[in-house]
């Protein structure tokens, strides 16, 4: 339990500053559509923050194991199921503006309603989808 | 500057995913997994980032604009429509089937492992086939 307190606040320390630092959501879908969506044109200056906080994100995870520190990850090796899921969540995260960090953290930090909405509409689904799966016995 | 204060709060942000397990798709699951073998430590993740972020939220409105920036982006979006639990919807059961959220997909990346490869590569489709087929969010 505590692991979970310390990096979700460390995850609010992040999110906080990169919104009295330099004004912005740190929102993965916004950084990803931002970076990889958006006109390619002239707007380099407004968007550049995307791709450092993306370079920052990316580092952690070779930094944490310079540490000694372990972090598993089990994942389904189902190739099928992997590719719908990546899609589902690419165009889900899309339509709906929003994933679990601008959304789940930051929307509902800002007591947005629609954030809030969102987070328990995508909880909700995500839970769905795990008890369907149990019920069909399909497991990943 | 503002480049700096990115790269700090990407690092951070991403430390915050390994640190709590987040990262781990078989963990998000079971949080996901309220029927069967429910591990609820999640939410725990979800409450201190939400309680920090709202407090930094409230202390920037007595400020004009932040520290490095002009001005503040607060989101303009307010409407819950179709297309919000629509896509929110999708996106959650993305989410169930594997247990990647984009936030600890792209913490994942530098493990090299194939499945979380293959899974981005499915994401950043995902992204495009919205952006053609839907297109952005009238503001």
């Amino acid at each position: 339990m505590l692991d979970e307190l310390l990096g979700g606040a460390l995850i609010g320390l992040a999110a906080s500053l990169l919104w009295l630092g330099i004004g912005r959501i740190s929102g993965m879908t916004g950084v990803l559509s931002s970076l990889f969506l958006l006109s390619k044109s002239g707007q380099w200056s407004r968007r550049s923050w995307s791709f450092w906080f993306l370079l920052g994100l990316v580092l952690a995870w070779p930094l944490y194991h310079l540490f000694g520190a372990e972090a598993p990850i089990h994942i389904t090796t189902n190739s099928g199921l992997l590719m719908l899921a990546g899609v589902l969540v690419g165009f889900g995260t899309y339509v709906g503006n929003g994933c679990t960090s601008g959304h789940g953290v930051c929307g509902m930090g800002r007591l947005s309603v629609r954030s809030m909405v969102a987070t328990v509409t995508f909880i909700v689904a995500g839970m769905i989808t795990v008890a369907l799966m149990n019920l069909l016995g399909v497991q990943p | 500057m503002s480049a700096v204060i990115a790269l700090l709060s990407g690092l951070l942000f991403g430390m915050g995913l390994l640190v709590s397990g987040m990262n781990n798709p078989e963990k998000v699951r079971a949080f996901l997994d309220i029927a069967g073998h429910w591990r609820p430590e999640l939410i725990a993740v979800m409450g201190s980032a939400v309680t920090l972020f709202a407090l930094a939220f409230y202390l920037s409105r007595g400020r004009q604009k932040p520290w490095c920036a002009g001005e503040f982006h607060e989101p303009m979006l307010k409407q819950i429509d179709a297309r919000l639990l629509g896509g929110a919807a999708l996106f959650g059961s993305g989410w169930g089937l594997v247990g990647l959220c984009p936030g600890p997909a792209l913490v994942n990346l530098a493990s090299l492992d194939p499945s979380v490869l293959g899974f981005v590569l499915a994401l950043l489709v995902g992204n495009r086939l919205a952006h053609a087929l839907v297109g952005p969010a009238a503001r």
